[in-house]
Parts: structure tokens; C-alpha cells; sequence
């Protein structure tokens, strides 16, 4: 399936790649780019969130949050290997990107119990190292399963299939129903945060822990619920980022979570819509960086954005408090 | 004094090595307010966080209602019905009014109990009603310790500890805040008051206990120790009004 239209795909990711081909007109150039860049935004919108909940409630930047992400693609990729002997369609891809995340939850979870939580009162340093600890480690296992190899994964899923404007451009039903999702997750958790109980609580610890203890909220259980919902983030990104690019490596986490840390600075570390906001426009950025000065520049790009920002605006776009230097 | 409600016996406390609390001990009853006194860095504070949980002992026992809780986490205890109102009110100044109150009712399930306690807070402070939805760091120190205190009221205390409700707060207003101490106690819930402002805490208080770097030194009811020149010369400074 995937084999048959490569042709095609070979053209799209021409158009993609921001085409230095006089074939497309500017109206077509920007609308595709538009596309790259919201969908592109979408995932570092999605492992930003995690970043800045996590930095939110507990100052830590959590550097092995990219590498959930990479730890979700891989075990979707996984799951849908196991899963595609019965069901190979959306259902079955469905399934194994639920499985990485409720999967990655556990994990991040896990990793805020054993790793961090013994750090809660030690030095920030000890916190930040021990999350770099973490990140080789996710790193290094992938990398052992697989050999350090590219996996390739390849599922019913059409990615050619989809709307088409004119004939060079379109958006696929993959990339409608990415971006749908992320919007969905997002109005979700904003509903959480702002109506329950215990987003609330996430909102109050940020700023006052013994406070909330003195409410009576379990502040330990909070912090592990962020852990959870962020890492359930990341691996959806991750797990929409196989199906989307249709390769899986041990490494892919490490550049993301540069970029989502990014996003989350640009929006203001710590706050929720910021993390959406700040991926969503670092996304478009760089889409427009590409188009611009050349695909090559995209990452040279970004961090010039993440430097500007925390010269000229530490506390990015909704951010309040400064950020501590460490 | 009807049933003692709070019991503490030869409690300690350090940070680090250094020891805040050198074995104190004391006792509230179900229909009192008592009052903790003491001046500056005396342990008042370490006292009320050791007995909410927010501190552990090093030695001694808190038995509440019965229950030792010596050992129990902070939000355990006020599962119990023992709410502390720390120093410097800390209320949370990034969420709204209303949503600072939910958040004192964080361990009730039932939302229709936690609109009507909502509505009583309201109608005990019709500031806070008219505010509700504001940020909770735009209120005047006085609104805020208001909140502070309807914050406490949402979980329906069957004991407060209030940590200097006075701080910072414009004389006039401190006449506000004995006169809602007042009325919760009168209403039945017993308080232990830990205050700084001797005039106004003995003022309010049955019994008091004066604190000296970590050890009660002295203790009486509050009208004798009010009238002792020694409490006020010694231990206390003097009153600011
Ligand atoms: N977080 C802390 N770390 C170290 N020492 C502290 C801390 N908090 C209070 N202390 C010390 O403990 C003693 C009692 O403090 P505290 O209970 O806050 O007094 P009070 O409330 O009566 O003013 C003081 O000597 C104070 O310096
Ligand atoms: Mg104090």
C-alpha cells in the first residue's frame, strides 16, 4: 500500500520540504507550509505540555521527557507489529498508540516514583542530572533493542489519501485527524485543568504545596498524575509521529524535546497554554524559517528562537514567574 | 473545659540538627480557644506545622480527638477535622476566589455540599462574594485573610490553628478578625491561636501558653496572664495593639 504511492509520496514530501520549485505558486507554498507547520506544532505542542506541567509543579526541566516521546513511538511500533496479524487498519493503529500510552503513563509514573521523588529536597543540579540519568537510560534500551537500527513501520494508513486543492496541494486524512486529535487532547486537558478538583490542585501546587496539604490534597498523588498525563501526551505524539513518518529510532526523542522545551519557553514555562500556544507558533515558525532561508537552517532556526526568547523574554508569552537560573 | 480535644505532650521538633521545639506540651478543649504567645522565632510556627503534619516530630505525641496522629500526613490529619491556617495566609494568588475556596473542600466528594458551604463562607464574608471571581493576589490583606479563613471554614474544622491571623493586616482590620474569631468560636469551633499581638490574642482567649526559644515558660488564663506585667515585659514585647 505505502509502497504503491511512493511515487506520490516522493512528490508530496518535495512539495513538503518547502520546494525550491518554481512549479508551485506562492499561494500553494504557503498553504502547504501552513499544513507542515500546524502539524509539525502539533506534536511539539504535545510533548511542550508535558515539559511545562512537569516544570510547573515540580522546577524541574525534565530532560528524559523527548525521550518519552520516543519511547511511545517505539512501543506503538511494537504493539501494532503484535496487533497487525488481526487488525491492520485505523483500528489496529488506534490501538497500539492507546496501548503506548496507558504503557508510557505507567513508565512516567514510575520513573517520577524511583528516580525523582527521593530528589523532591535536594538540590535542583541533582534533580536535573538525575533526569539526563533517565534520558540515557530510555535511550540506551530502545537503542539495545534495536540494534540502534531505524525501524520502519508500515500500516494501512494511507497518507495519500485526503483533501486536494488544486494540484499540488492538499492535506491528507492522516494529517486532519492528527491535528483534530491534538485539538481534542487539548481541550480536554484545559477542561481539567480549569473545572476538576484535582486540576485545580494541579494549579494550586505549583504555586504552594504545603498549602495544599493543608487542604488536604495528597500532594504526591498530584505530582504523579502530571507525570502520568504528560508522558500520556508525549507518547501520542510519538505514536502519531510513526504512523506519520513511519520510522521509529532510539534517538528521535533528543531533538524534540529540545524544540518542545523550546515551545515551552516561547509560550512561558510552566503554563498550560503556553505549552500549546508556544508549539503550535514554533511549528508555523519554523515552517516559515524553511521556506525562507532552507530546510537545512530549520533547527539552527528554532534554537535562535529559544536564545532570543530567553534573552529578550525569559518568561515567554503567558509566563509569570522568573525563570531560576540553574 | 468540656473535653480536651488536642493533646500535646513533650512534642520536639528541629531543623537539621537544631532543635525548635525543646518538649512542649499543652492541651485544647472542645469549647475554648487557647492561644500560643511568644515573640519572634519563640517556635510558635514550628508548633502549629509539627501538629498539622507539615513538619515531623523528633519526639512526643499528638493525640487528636483521641487518635495519636503523631506519626500521620498532613492531609491525612485534615481528613480528621484539623485545619491549620498557616503564617502569611498563603492563599493561592494565580487561582480565583472561588476556586481558592473549592480547594479548602478539596476532600469533599458531594458538589452540591461544597456550593452550599460556598454560599455560607459568602454570606459570612460578602466581600468575597463580590469578588469571587477574581485572582485570589488582587485582594487587600485583609480580604485575603478573610479568604484565608473561608478557605479553612470549607472543610468544616472541628478544630482551626491559626497562625498569626493578625500579620500584616491594618489595625483596624485586626478588630474585624477577633470579631470573626469570636463568632466561630461562639458558633462552637475551639481554636488554637498562635499570635505575636499578645493584646489582641489574650483579648479573645480562655487559657494562654507563652513560648520561649522552643519551651513553654509560662502558662494561665487569659485574663490573668493579660493583666501579668511580667508576659507582657519578659516574653511578648509589647503588643501592637
Ligand atoms: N525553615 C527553617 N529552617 C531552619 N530554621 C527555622 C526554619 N523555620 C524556623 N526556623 C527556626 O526555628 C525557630 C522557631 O521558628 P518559628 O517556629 O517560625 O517561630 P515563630 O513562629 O514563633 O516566630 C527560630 O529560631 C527559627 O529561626
Ligand atoms: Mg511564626
Amino acid at each position: 500500500m505505502l509502497h504503491n504511492s511512493m511515487t506520490e509520496k516522493q512528490l508530496y514530501a518535495n512539495i513538503k520540504s518547502g520546494g525550491e520549485n518554481s512549479l508551485f505558486t506562492t499561494y500553494e507554498i504557503i498553504f502547504q507550509q501552513l499544513i507542515n507547520g500546524l502539524i509539525q506544532g502539533s506534536f511539539y505542542a504535545l510533548v511542550a505540555l508535558g515539559f511545562s506541567m512537569v516544570y510547573g509543579i515540580i522546577k524541574l526541566i525534565n530532560f528524559a521527557h523527548g525521550d518519552i516521546y520516543m519511547t511511545g513511538a517505539f512501543i506503538s511500533f511494537v504493539a501494532f507489529s503484535i496487533i497487525a496479524s488481526f487488525s491492520e487498519g485505523v483500528v489496529g493503529v488506534v490501538l497500539a498508540v492507546i496501548a503506548s500510552m496507558l504503557l508510557c503513563a505507567a513508565i512516567g509514573f514510575s520513573i517520577q516514583r524511583i528516580a525523582y521523588k527521593p530528589l523532591f529536597d535536594a538540590p535542583r543540579l541533582s534533580l536535573l542530572i538525575t533526569a539526563v540519568g533517565v534520558s540515557l537510560i530510555l535511550q540506551n534500551t530502545v537503542m539495545v533493542i534495536t540494534n540502534g537500527q531505524f525501524m520502519f513501520f508500515h500500516s494501512a494508513i494511507d497518507n495519500m489519501a485526503g483533501v486536494r486543492f488544486g494540484e499540488n496541494i492538499g492535506i491528507s486524512f492522516l494529517e486532519i485527524a492528527m491535528m483534530l486529535i491534538t485539538a481534542v487532547l487539548m481541550i480536554i486537558l484545559t477542561l481539567f485543568i480549569s473545572k476538576t478538583m484535582w486540576g485545580k490542585a494541579m494549579r494550586a501546587i505549583s504555586t504552594d504545596k504545603d498549602a495544599c496539604r493543608l487542604m488536604g490534597i495528597n500532594v504526591s498523588k498530584v505530582i504523579g498524575l502530571t507525570f502520568m498525563i504528560g508522558s500520556a501526551l508525549a507518547a501520542i505524539a510519538g505514536g502519531m509521529a510513526v504512523i506519520y513518518y513511519g520510522q521509529v529510532h532510539f534517538f528521535m526523542g533528543y531533538i524534540i524535546g529540545m524544540k518542545a522545551f523550546t515551545a515551552a519557553v516561547i509560550g512561558g514555562i510552566g503554563s498550560i497554554p503556553g505549552a500549546m500556544v508556544g508549539g503550535l507558533l514554533l511549528g508555523l515558525l519554523e515552517a516559515a524559517g524553511t521556506q525562507l532561508i532552507g530546510s537545512e537552517w530549520k533547527d539552527v532556526f528554532a534554537f535562535g528562537i529559544l536564545i532570543a526568547m530567553l534573552i529578550f523574554r525569559p518568561n515567554g508569552i503567558f509566563g509569570k514567574t522568573t525563570i531560576e537560573r540553574m | 473545659m468540656a473535653e480536651v480535644i488536642l493533646k500535646v505532650e513533650n512534642l520536639q521538633a528541629h531543623y537539621g540538627k537544631i532543635a525548635a521545639l525543646d518538649g512542649i506540651s499543652f492541651e485544647v478543649g472542645s469549647d475554648q480557644i487557647v492561644t500560643l504567645l511568644g515573640s519572634n522565632g519563640a517556635g510558635k510556627s514550628t508548633t502549629l506545622k509539627t501538629i498539622s503534619g507539615l513538619m515531623s516530630a523528633s519526639a512526643g505525641k499528638v493525640t487528636f480527638f483521641g487518635e495519636d496522629i503523631t506519626k500521620l500526613h498532613s492531609h491525612e490529619i485534615v481528613q480528621r477535622g484539623m485545619i491549620h491556617l498557616p503564617e502569611g495566609r498563603r492563599i493561592f494568588k494565580d487561582l480565583t476566589v472561588l476556586e481558592n475556596l473549592e480547594l479548602g473542600s478539596f476532600t469533599l466528594k458531594d458538589d452540591a455540599e461544597r456550593k452550599r458551604r460556598i454560599k455560607d463562607v459568602f454570606d459570612r464574608f460578602p466581600r468575597l462574594g463580590e469578588r469571587q471571581k477574581q485572582l485570589g493576589g488582587t485582594l487587600s490583606g485583609g480580604e485575603q485573610q478573610m479568604l484565608a479563613i473561608g478557605r479553612g471554614l470549607m472543610a468544616k474544622p472541628k478544630l482551626l490553628l491559626m497562625d498569626e491571623p493578625s500579620m500584616g493586616i491594618a489595625p483596624l482590620i485586626v478588630k474585624d478578625i477577633s470579631n470573626i474569631i469570636r463568632k466561630l468560636h461562639a458558633e462552637g469551633t475551639p481554636i488554637l491561636l498562635v499570635e505575636q499581638n499578645s493584646k489582641m490574642a489574650l483579648g479573645l482567649a480562655d487559657y494562654g501558653y507563652v513560648l520561649d526559644t522552643g519551651k513553654i515558660v509560662l502558662e494561665g488564663k487569659g485574663s490573668d496572664l493579660i493583666n501579668d506585667e511580667n508576659v507582657t515585659k519578659a516574653y511578648l514585647g509589647v503588643g501592637e495593639s
